[in-house]
Formats: C-alpha cells, structure tokens, sequence
C-alpha cells in the first residue's frame, strides 16, 4: 500500500473507494450472516471515516490495531478482502486460517496486528508496538483503535502514560460510537469527554468529527506526523455512530431514538465525501459510480472466492498452538 | 418407557432471572452490577433495552430500579472489585462477568482480594459475593470468547465454584450462591440456554446444596462424570451405551470447589471404571483433578485406568468444523466409556 498523504485527486478517491468498499462488504457480512454462513458479527457501518482517514497517512509496514468490529480497519489497512471474507466464513485461506474469525482478522503483512475481542486488550499491546519502533529505531507508527467503552478501562491510562512518560509513536484512536453495546456514553464517561483525558498525561487530545474523513485525514495526518518525529503519542477522540446494533441481531431502537440515528446518517460520511469530490470537481458521478460498481465486483469475487475455499482439515486444529512444543 | 412431563419448565436463562428476582424480593441487600445488565443507560423511555448480555437479568431493573440493578461501564477490574467492597460492608452483590475469558482484565480482584479477605483478616471479614459468567464453545465465538476455566479458579483456596447442567439446578445452585457467605462463582455454559430442558423448575425458591453432586442417572458398569454442558454430554452417550447394552452411571458433579469426593469414590467403587468428560483445557483440569483422586483413594476398586475426555491442548478454533472437533461429544465420550469397558 502506498500512502495518500497528501491532499489531492488520488487521495480523494482511494478514501472514497476504501469507505464504499467497507460499507458493502459489511452489507455482504451481514447477508452471509443471515444466511447462517456465519454467527454473528459486528458492523461497522456508519465509522467507515474514522480508520480510512487515519490509514491513508500509514505505510504497510505501520501497525494497526484494532477491536471486535474491526472490519473496516482492516479494509482501510489494505488487508485482502476475499481472505476476509474466506476468514468470516471460517475457511483455511481465510486470513487467520479459519482459525480467528470475524473479531479477531489479522495480517502482518499489511501491518493489521489483529482485531481483538477483550475490550480495551490491544491498547497495552499497541504500546509495545510502539516501543518495538522506537527501541530497533524505525520510525514505524502504531494506531489503536478502541471504543467509548473501552475509555473506561484502566489499561488505556496505564498505556497513556506509558507512551507519554516513554514518548512512544502511538495513535491512541478512540471510535466514540456514542454506544457501549447499548449503553451510552453519557450514562459511563465522566466529565462527558474522552480526549480531555489526555492532559492528565501531558498530550495532545483532540477531538474530531469522525463522520468527516477530510477532518479525520488532517487530524490524522498530524499525529502520524508527530510520532514519526519521534515526538510522542496522541489521543484521538472521534466522534461517529454506529449505525448497526452491537453485533446484528439487537435493535438499536430499543435504546436509542430514530431522531438520533436520523441526525448521524444525515451526516453520513460517505455521503459528505461524495458531496466534497462532485461540488469541487475532482470528479463526477460517472466516476464515482464507477468505483461503486469496482467496489461490488470485489465483494462479489470475494464471496466467490470464500464459497469455494476448503475448511481447514481436522488435523489443524492443533497447529500453530506452537511453534515447538515437545 | 413413558415419562411424565415436567409439571413446570422453564428455560436456563429463565430459571436464573427467577433466582436473581427471588433472592432480590427476599433480601434488599442483593444487588446486581455489571455491563448492559439492563441497558439503555438511564433513558427513561429505554429501561431494560438489554437485560443482559445473555438475558438473564431481563425484567429485574423495572421491578428493583436502578439503585439495585446497576449498569456498569466496562470496567471488570472496577466493578468486580466494587463487589468485593460492597461484600464486604453489607451488601450481597451479584456482579456479572459476562464471559469468563475477560476475567483476566479483574483476576487481581477475584484471586487476592475476593478469595483472601475473609482469611486474611482472621474471619472478622466475609465476603458474600456471586460472580455469575458466561462459559462454553459450540457457538462460533472463537477463542476469547469460549472458554470454561473454572478450574483455574479452583486453585484458589477461598472460592466456590459451581457449574448448573440444566434450569433446575441453575435456580437452585444461583440462589444458593447468592445466599452463602463465601464468594461464589456461577459458570453458566451459553449451549445450556439454546436447550429445552424437560425438568420440572418449582416456583418456590430452594437450593441446590454447593458440594453436592447428583447422579443424573444410575448406572452399574462404568461411571461418566459431566460437568455442565458435558453432563448433557454424558446422558446422550449413556443412552448409546445402553443401546450397546452397557450401564452407564451418569454423576452431574455441579460443584467443583468444594467437590463431592465422596460420591465420586462411591460411584466408582460400584461401578469400577469412571470416564471424566470436562469441557476445560486438559492441563491442570478438573478431568486430571478427579483422576487423580480416584487413583489415589479409589485404586484397588479400578478395573481399569481412569479416562479422562476433555478438549485438546488448543484455544478454541473459529471455523465451524474445527470447533465441533474441540467439544467433547457424545461420540467421544461413548469411544472412551467403550475404551474402559473393554
């Protein structure tokens, strides 16, 4: 994956291409699921921004970290969808060999170090990512990904301080979906902000619209830039939604209200991008409908490639607990 | 054989809500704490948006409020050891550790604080707490989220650990969680909730005493030991044993600290041979524990070498076919009764 760190045409329609990419390969998850291909997942439809335009400033060989919904930063990471989808449906060509599933893809070629399943469990992992760059002297950046809910979690205080006191480069990126399963961030967060929690540790917190890939980019674009100084971490707090429930099968309205999810899809961020690139000419619809319908060949070769993609044999089961073990 | 329909069925998550509900009409200082136990945050028109993860505490917030039905942040560390503080001061908590995989984010708090106090502190101090958490695989959750590991929290002097098989002594085994003294551990198997279960739940409450086991059915040729889902496991394979024209003795262990050594050994002596089905890793089992009992106290009365069916030395694999192969099944247990009886 090249980067896009610059602010052009290219940049534009990677990010546009990357966000429709994701959001029709959770509509594609979904239908899987439904059909029993697999059991549950959780979608992250609607935060498609936030990772998009983080990645677009990282390389292959930078690390991503991310949560049980982790598909799009995944995707945005460049990792390959027919082994995503092989690895929803629990095939051996999947990326994790059938062996992980939805909540925890990986693939270290692209520097996607995981989805994790524990809430608030890859953030001291991500800061010894961190501390790998600095101590073999790269200037690798490493990016968490984590919830409103795992705000409340000590280890992400632990990591922040660590980072800080140690200068470590790590993204801290908290995706505040408004929603911890279905209880909300008012009801759990004190003081009614996540970022703000970063000056105890003497960094810089922002907060972003996360439903904004142009702000999620520009916010992005100076943290990476900050880390790779060797300059020390920072704390991200999007702002987005989720449009789905928690993992599929809840429904969001049993705890919030249609006038809320209204206000979040009005600003729906593939919707804002599309807008940006046509009013500003860098493309035109033809273009873009172009990328769409690239975007749906991919899904579709990906579902292909999964359908016909073996099950692991039974004698996997028990590799690569080890690497030796006698 | 013709048997009679339980006079009042109830589903697993249904038997444990009526426990939390009794207990919590009986005695005002039980409470319950944990992540989306309710839901909704404190949205008035959005109470009870959840009741659990699993379901199991649907229906309590709007009969007990939100001063006794408490939903947490995601916190374990904070809201396990808040447990332990309001066990310790008067209080008789539940608190929900929805799956125990993430009990590692709070085992400071379960294995030094909630297993040591009362002993610590020379007995002036109890602890009454009921950590209630989700066990099991067979429903593609993938490895953290599907394990039992009870008995890592065996090894702790101090806990109770209990595992309920089916509605009936899920009621029992929670209400008398809640009611002892001593912190209690629920294991309640998420494949024990999909089941329809044809035992009779009394409305009443009443207690399954923690220690005991039950002999889920009586056999002459060789015992099966279950624990949870696996006593299912153990029934389905005695029924096949039977077919083969072998007596299988089924013993629903339901308590693994303390457990009830004495029924095992008496068990075994009649029946000279014991397979131990156990849905935890093998190392350090509950499997291994019992082995070794058996071969200790029992040694002479063996006709054959204790069996022991647990999963394999592996975290629990995603892909369906690979998961299926990770679970104890009936067919593995019948392989192994057969090993023995041979």
């Amino acid at each position: 994956m090249t980067t896009h760190s610059t602010m052009n045409k290219d940049t534009l329609l990677w990010m546009y291409s990357t966000m429709v990419t994701i959001r029709r390969f959770e509509e594609q998850s979904r239908r899987e699921a439904d059909a029993g291909k697999l059991r549950g997942m959780h979608s992250s439809i609607g935060q498609e921004a936030v990772p998009t335009g983080i990645s677009a400033h990282l390389r292959d060989n930078d690390f991503v970290l991310g949560t049980h919904r982790s598909h799009h930063h995944c995707i945005a990471k460049g990792v390959d969808i027919n082994e995503m989808m092989a690895e929803l449906l629990g095939k051996a060509t999947g990326t994790n060999s059938g062996k992980g599933g939805t909540m925890h893809i990986a693939d270290i070629n692209k520097g996607m170090l995981g989805a994790n399943g524990v809430v608030g469990s890859n953030i001291p992992v991500a800061t010894g990512v961190g501390l790998s760059a600095k101590v073999r002297g790269t200037d690798q950046v490493s990016v968490v990904f984590f919830g409103d809910g795992a705000s409340s979690q000590g280890v992400l205080h632990e990591s922040m301080n660590l980072a800080s006191i140690w200068k470590l480069p790590v993204l801290f990126v908290c995706e505040n979906n408004r929603y911890a399963e279905s209880t909300p961030f008012e009801f759990t967060v004190a003081g009614g902000s996540i970022s703000n929690r970063a000056a105890g540790y003497d960094i810089p917190g922002v907060s972003v619209d996360g439903q904004s890939v142009l702000e999620m980019f520009e916010v992005g674009g100076e943290a990476v830039a900050r880390a790779r100084r060797g300059d020390g971490p920072t704390l991200i707090e999007a702002q987005t939604y989720r449009y789905h429930g928690h993992f599929g099968a809840d429904d969001p309205l049993g705890y919030r209200s249609e006038e809320e999810q209204e206000y979040y899809m009005d600003r729906d961020c593939i919707k804002q991008l599309t807008a940006h690139i046509i009013e500003n000419g860098f493309a035109g619809e033809d273009d873009l409908q172009s990328l769409d319908e690239k975007a749906l060949a991919a899904i579709a070769e990906a579902v292909r490639f999964a359908d016909e993609s073996p099950f692991p044999d039974d004698a996997d089961l028990m590799t690569d607990v080890y690497n030796t073990y006698a | 054989m013709v048997q009679a329909q339980a006079v009042r069925q109830l589903s697993y998550i249904q038997a444990v809500n009526e426990a939390i509900r009794q207990e919590m009409e009986r005695d005002e200082t039980v409470i319950v704490m944990g992540e989306d136990i309710a839901g909704g945050g404190d949205r008035e028109d959005k109470q009870d948006a959840w009741g659990g993860p699993m379901r199991l505490t649907k229906g309590l917030v709007g009969d007990f409020g939100r001063q006794r039905i408490r939903d947490t942040p995601i916190s374990e560390a904070g809201f396990v050891g808040a447990g332990v503080g309001a066990a310790a001061s008067g209080l008789r908590p539940v608190v929900d550790l929805m799956y125990v995989s993430f009990f590692g984010v709070c085992a400071d708090q379960i294995t030094n604080n909630a297993a040591k106090i009362h002993y610590m502190f020379g007995g002036k101090v109890n602890i009454p707490l009921t950590i209630m958490t989700g066990i099991g695989a067979g429903t593609g959750s993938a490895a953290q989220h599907s394990e039992t590991l009870y008995s890592i929290f065996t090894h702790f002097p101090g806990l109770k650990c209990v595992v309920p098989s089916d509605p009936y002594t899920a009621k029992g085994l929670m209400i008398a969680a809640i009611r002892d003294n001593d912190p209690v551990i629920v294991f309640n198997n998420r494949q024990l909730m999909g089941i329809r279960f044809d035992v009779d739940v009394p409305e009443e409450a009443y207690e399954v005493e923690i220690g005991k086991s039950n002999i889920a059915k009586e056999g002459t040729d060789v015992t099966l030991v279950g624990i949870g889902y696996t006593t299912k496991v153990c029934l389905d394979a005695a029924a096949e044993l039977e077919a083969q024209g072998h007596s299988a003795e089924v013993l629903d262990l339901l308590s693994l600290s303390p457990m009830d050594d004495e029924a095992i050994l008496e068990s075994v002596q009649k029946t000279r041979k014991i397979v131990i089905v156990d849905e935890d890793y093998p190392r350090c089992s509950i499997a291994s524990d019992i082995s070794a009992l058996v071969a200790e106290q029992a040694f002479d009365y063996l006709d054959a070498p204790p069996r022991r069916v647990n999963p394999p030395h592996a975290p629990v694999p995603y892909s369906r076919p690979l998961e299926a192969l990770w679970v104890p099944n009936k067919d593995t247990v019948v392989e192994a009764a057969l090993g023995v009886l041979e």
